[in-house]
Formats: structure tokens, C-alpha cells, sequence
């Protein structure tokens, strides 16, 4: 009978002391379920190959691509509740898998939308030495003009008359009419096709795909022969970051 | 029943040990920071902005920043610390340097701009490029022909250190050594090396009296450079373009490098004249040796068809030469042997 009690008295302690350790605790009032956010970069539909693909863009060009990275911050999801964005930064890089995903709470509810900076915000490019995803150590922060590189594509083409025959586009810049931040918004599909559902306790996962393609035309023709190199802010970044803001769109949703 | 109790208090201690491991940082002894305040001198504007808003200046922090800012491991081979090029005899400057020497035999491309009053900068480099102390310090850290190593590399030794774990918990907490917390360290240091008691800061403080010479140049100094070069702190921290003809090696057109606007073709950042004296060669490319020159620039040297020559000098600066020397006079007055001999500033 005592061991009982004790052990009872145990297990309610023990699960009082996880339960102070979970972040974020919400009112009993609010129920919240999980957002995992699964990217999947691609070249025109395709899984993206570092290194060893060749692609063809839509001047002609052959192109490869070694190293594929950019932030995403201020992620929201919107509907009947709306959720205040949490915050993060999250550094994309396709070399690292464990970046490709990324999950936080939100209150349980119906969805139609998903909201997102493509970039870092101007306060935290001019606020001093920064941590996490936003550290310079990721090489991702100009030192000679001070800023973020909002998105990063390295790799090499025939077509690229620079050395090595490089493709080099550092696209960054987060003040005036060179801003190159890109705030995206996507509905999700609806029912029956998919829906948003956030149930508590339960996951509900956003498929994104980011297609390189799109890169290369849209609001400006990006060719390598002209520009195989995009290493400052100004009006060529920006036309670069007109084209690929049009990169992402949802291909599932899966609630489980 | 004892045992199980036991196991079952260990077991909580287990789970509280997680939970702390995940969620605070682990206790590696006491922390207890010296707070304390940066001290604007009687007088002063407040700086635009505070440098110090997300970095509470700490002694242990402060004192954190001056090893780094003098330990050559901060660069690849060990010979230029941060204090290589900013030495504080010629106020936190290069002295009779036009260019720095950086690894391996390199030389900066521009004069190593000295180091004071920063609290009240709002951009840093000649160019501007630079938005916020914290983040300077990667700029020589990194550059090929300064530092010439990564910041990757420099945490590496640091951690790898047997007493800068021990300093980096007494600034910050814990002995965890990472980008931010050194940059924020360097950035305590810098931000507070302040100049303010040279013969001038006396004077208007009423504690000296200029000599008549010193007094007439001060006049014709309020008269003619004081728009640039405004008081207390010698410089309105502006960007302009003072006529130099464009050096051919470095085709350097300044501040349109980093706004990629036209208008601001061959502007540099207008320095303070604070400890003037001790801060030549002068210009952002050192290229004038002597405060007498630099003077005769503005006389007769302006080159006045820039198209983005400053407006206050598209007549150049007319002084005679005994104006030039009371001048002179009053720019020496500005010398503040407090701060270049200061112990707190020094290695």
C-alpha cells in the first residue's frame, strides 16, 4: 500500500517535472498542435542533385549547382486563429538535410494559409552579432557591407566566362528600393484535395517545394553568359529576388 | 520501499537534469558581472544610438574584449592582433602608416581609421559598410590582406585555450566561446575607448585657457571646418567628397560602393580630428603626410570639377599662412594624452 503511494506519488511528480519542461506552455483553454514544414528543393520538379546534375535553364544554359542555401523567418500559418509568427530563423541548405524541416506549435484549428519571409528582416541585419541560424559563422553575412545573404547558389557553367567558369549568385541587400526580402504567401489546397487541420497532440505537415528553375526568368531574364556573378546588393539582386519569389508552392499536406 | 523511494528521487534528478541541460545553461560556478555604465562626458550629445542595447557593458566583459583586441591568435599566423593596426600611442590608429600591414606581406587598401568615441558612430569603415560595432571585427578577422584567417578558426584556438573559457563564463555566464559572444566582448572594448580630455575638453571646461595663437585658430577653425568637423566629437559622421584626384592603384569611389548610387561617388567618411596630431598620414588612403599639407588641401589642392565635390568646398578654403599656423595650433589642442597612455586602454 505505502509503495504504492510512493510510487503513485512518483509518477506524478516525475510527469509534473517533464511537463515543466516542455517550452512555450499554454493556457489549458488553448489547445495546440504541431507544424512540421518539409521543403524540398527541386529543378523544375526534379530533386535537386548537388554537384553531379547537369541542368539546362531556359536560355540554353548548363548549369550545376554545389551549394543551394537561404533563410526563412517569420513563418506564420493563417485561418480561423491566426498565429502570431514565432520568431525563428531558419537557415535552408540543401547540403544539410536536418535543415529541410522544421516543425513549431500552433493552436489547433482549420488553416488556409501559410505566410513567410524569404530573407532576414532589416532590424536584424543592422542590430550587432547575432546567433543561431543567423550566425556569421554559416557564411551568410557580408563583412565588407554589412548584412545577410537572404539566398545563395554556387556552382559552375560552360556558358560562365568568369574563373573556374563559376555561377555565383549572393543575393542580400535589406534597405530601400534594393530590398531584397520577399514576403510569401501561400493557400493551402482545398478539401478534398488537403486541407489544414491542427489537432492537439497531433502533426499536420506542410510539403513546400522551392524550385531553382524559376531563378532564371520571370521578372528578369538571368543569363549566365551576362551575369554568371551576383555578389552585391543592388538593382540585380533585386530583379533576381523578383524571379525567384514565385520558387515556392505546397505540393501535400498531411495531417496525422 | 527505501530503495524504490530512492531510485525514484534519483530518477526525478535525472529528469531535472535534462530539463536543465535543454533549457538553461549549465551552472559552472558563480556569476556575478560588474555592471557598468558607459560615462558621457558633461556636455555631449547622447550617441544616436546605443551600441551597448543588447550587450550590457560588464567590467569582465570589457576585460574580455581588451585580451582579444590584443591577442594576435585573433589572425592566422599569430602577428596581428586587432592592436597591430590600431595602436594606441597614435590613438587607436596606425602610426606614420598610409596603409596597414596585414599576413603575409599584404597592405590594407585604406588608412586604418583611429579608434575612439565610437559609442557615438553610427557606421563604421570610411565607406559606412559597416552598420554596427558588434560586426566590425569580422571585417579584418576574414580579410586576405589583413587578418587574413576565419572566425571559425580564431573560436577554435580560443577554445582550445586554457584561460579564455574561464573568462568568456566570467562575462557571460557560461564558458561557452561562440561568435556572438566574442564580437560583443571586442565590441565592450572598443565602444569604451572614449577621448575627452585633451587641452581643448579643459578649456571648455573652464579648467585651461587657450594661448592666443591656439585661441584665433579655434576661431578660424569654428569659421571654416566646423560644419564636417562638428564639436564635441570632430565630425558629423557625414560622408563627402573633399576634391582628392582618384588614386589610379585603388580606383576607390568610397561610399557608391556600398549604396551603388552615383551621388556618392568618391564621399568617405569624415573623420574626427580628435588627436589629429597622432593620426597621420591622413585622407582615407593616407596619401597626405603632414597636418601643414593637409591644410594646403583644402586651400589650393581641392580638385573642383568633381561632380560630387562637397558644396562648402567648391571654393576651397581660404586661409593665409598665419592663419594656417594658428590653426595648426588649435588642432593640437586636440591631442587627449589621457586616453593614448590610459593603463584601462592598454595591453
Amino acid at each position: 500500500m505505502k509503495t504504492k503511494t510512493v510510487s503513485s506519488l512518483f509518477f506524478v511528480s516525475a510527469a509534473f517535472i517533464i511537463s515543466s519542461c516542455q517550452k512555450n506552455v499554454n493556457s489549458d483553454a488553448e489547445k495546440t498542435g504541431t507544424v512540421k514544414i518539409s521543403i524540398k528543393n527541386t529543378v523544375k520538379g526534379n530533386p535537386m542533385v548537388l554537384n553531379t546534375a547537369t541542368y539546362t535553364n531556359v536560355h540554353a544554359e548548363q548549369y550545376n549547382i554545389s551549394k543551394f542555401k537561404y533563410y526563412l523567418s517569420n513563418v506564420s500559418v493563417t485561418g480561423n486563429n491566426i498565429l502570431t509568427p514565432n520568431g525563428s530563423y531558419y537557415l535552408v541548405d540543401e547540403s544539410n538535410p536536418a535543415t529541410l524541416s522544421f516543425s513549431f506549435d500552433a493552436p489547433a484549428g482549420k488553416y488556409q494559409s501559410i505566410t513567410f519571409m524569404l530573407g532576414v528582416d532589416s532590424t536584424r541585419n543592422v542590430s550587432g552579432a547575432q546567433t543561431g541560424a543567423l550566425d556569421p559563422l554559416n557564411d551568410m553575412f557580408w563583412t565588407w557591407n554589412s548584412g545577410y545573404i537572404m539566398a545563395k547558389m554556387e556552382g559552375t557553367s560552360p556558358q560562365s566566362a568568369i574563373v573556374n567558369n563559376k555561377v555565383e549568385y549572393h543575393i542580400g541587400g535589406f534597405a530601400g528600393v534594393n530590398n531584397v526580402t520577399k514576403n510569401i504567401g501561400l493557400s493551402f489546397p482545398v478539401p478534398p484535395a488537403g486541407a489544414l487541420d491542427i489537432r492537439e497532440g497531433m502533426t499536420s505537415e506542410i510539403f513546400i517545394e522551392a524550385d531553382f528553375d524559376k531563378w532564371w526568368q520571370g521578372i528578369f531574364d538571368l543569363q549566365i553568359s551576362v551575369n554568371p556573378a551576383v555578389t552585391h546588393p543592388g538593382a540585380l539582386a533585386k530583379n533576381i529576388s523578383d524571379n525567384y519569389s514565385s520558387m515556392f508552392s505546397i505540393t501535400e499536406i498531411k495531417n496525422y | 520501499m527505501i530503495i524504490f523511494f530512492c531510485f525514484a528521487v534519483l530518477l526525478s534528478a535525472i529528469l531535472i537534469g535534462a530539463c536543465k541541460k535543454n533549457d538553461t545553461l549549465i551552472d559552472e560556478g558563480p556569476y556575478n558581472p560588474t555592471y557598468t555604465d558607459l560615462k558621457i562626458p558633461s556636455g555631449w550629445p547622447a550617441p544616436p544610438t546605443d551600441i551597448f542595447a543588447n550587450n550590457r557593458l560588464t567590467e569582465e566583459g570589457f576585460l574580455l574584449g581588451k585580451k582579444l583586441f590584443y591577442d594576435g591568435r585573433l589572425s592566422k599566423d599569430g602577428n596581428f592582433p586587432c592592436a597591430s593596426c590600431h595602436q594606441q600611442f597614435a590613438a587607436f590608429s596606425t602610426y606614420d602608416h598610409d596603409f596597414s600591414h596585414g599576413f603575409n606581406n599584404t597592405f590594407t587598401t585604406r588608412n586604418a581609421p583611429a579608434l575612439f568615441n565610437l559609442a557615438w558612430m553610427t557606421r563604421l569603415h570610411w565607406d559606412g559598410g559597416v552598420n554596427h560595432i558588434e560586426v566590425q571585427p569580422l571585417a579584418p578577422i576574414n580579410a586576405v590582406n589583413e587578418m587574413g584567417e576565419t572566425t571559425e578558426n580564431v573560436l577554435n584556438k580560443l577554445k582550445a585555450d586554457t584561460e579564455y573559457p574561464e573568462l568568456f563564463r566570467l562575462a557571460f555566464g557560461s564558458s561557452e566561446i561562440n561568435s556572438q559572444r566574442m564580437l560583443k566582448a571586442l565590441a565592450q572594448f572598443m565602444g569604451s575607448i572614449i577621448s575627452s580630455n585633451s587641452k581643448y575638453d579643459k578649456v571648455i571646461r573652464g579648467e585651461e585657457s587657450f594661448t592666443a595663437p591656439e585661441q584665433n585658430g579655434y576661431n578660424l577653425f569654428k569659421a571654416n571646418c566646423e560644419t564636417c568637423h562638428k564639436e564635441p566629437l570632430f565630425t558629423d559622421n557625414s560622408f563627402r567628397n573633399n576634391g582628392l584626384a582618384v588614386n589610379p592603384f585603388l580606383n576607390d569611389y568610397g561610399r557608391m560602393r556600398i549604396t551603388n548610387d552615383k551621388n556618392d561617388s568618391l564621399k568617405f567618411k569624415v573623420p574626427s580630428l580628435r588627436n589629429v596630431m597622432l593620426t597621420f598620414p591622413y585622407m582615407h588612403d593616407g596619401r597626405i603626410y603632414s597636418i601643414g599639407s593637409a591644410i594646403d588641401h583644402y586651400r589650393t589642392g581641392i580638385i573642383t570639377t568633381q561632380p560630387t565635390l562637397d558644396p562648402l568646398l567648391v571654393n576651397r578654403i581660404a586661409l593665409t599662412n598665419f592663419e594656417k599656423n594658428d590653426l595648426i595650433y588649435f588642432l593640437n589642442t586636440l591631442t587627449d594624452t589621457t586616453m593614448t597612455r590610459a593603463a584601462r586602454f592598454a595591453q
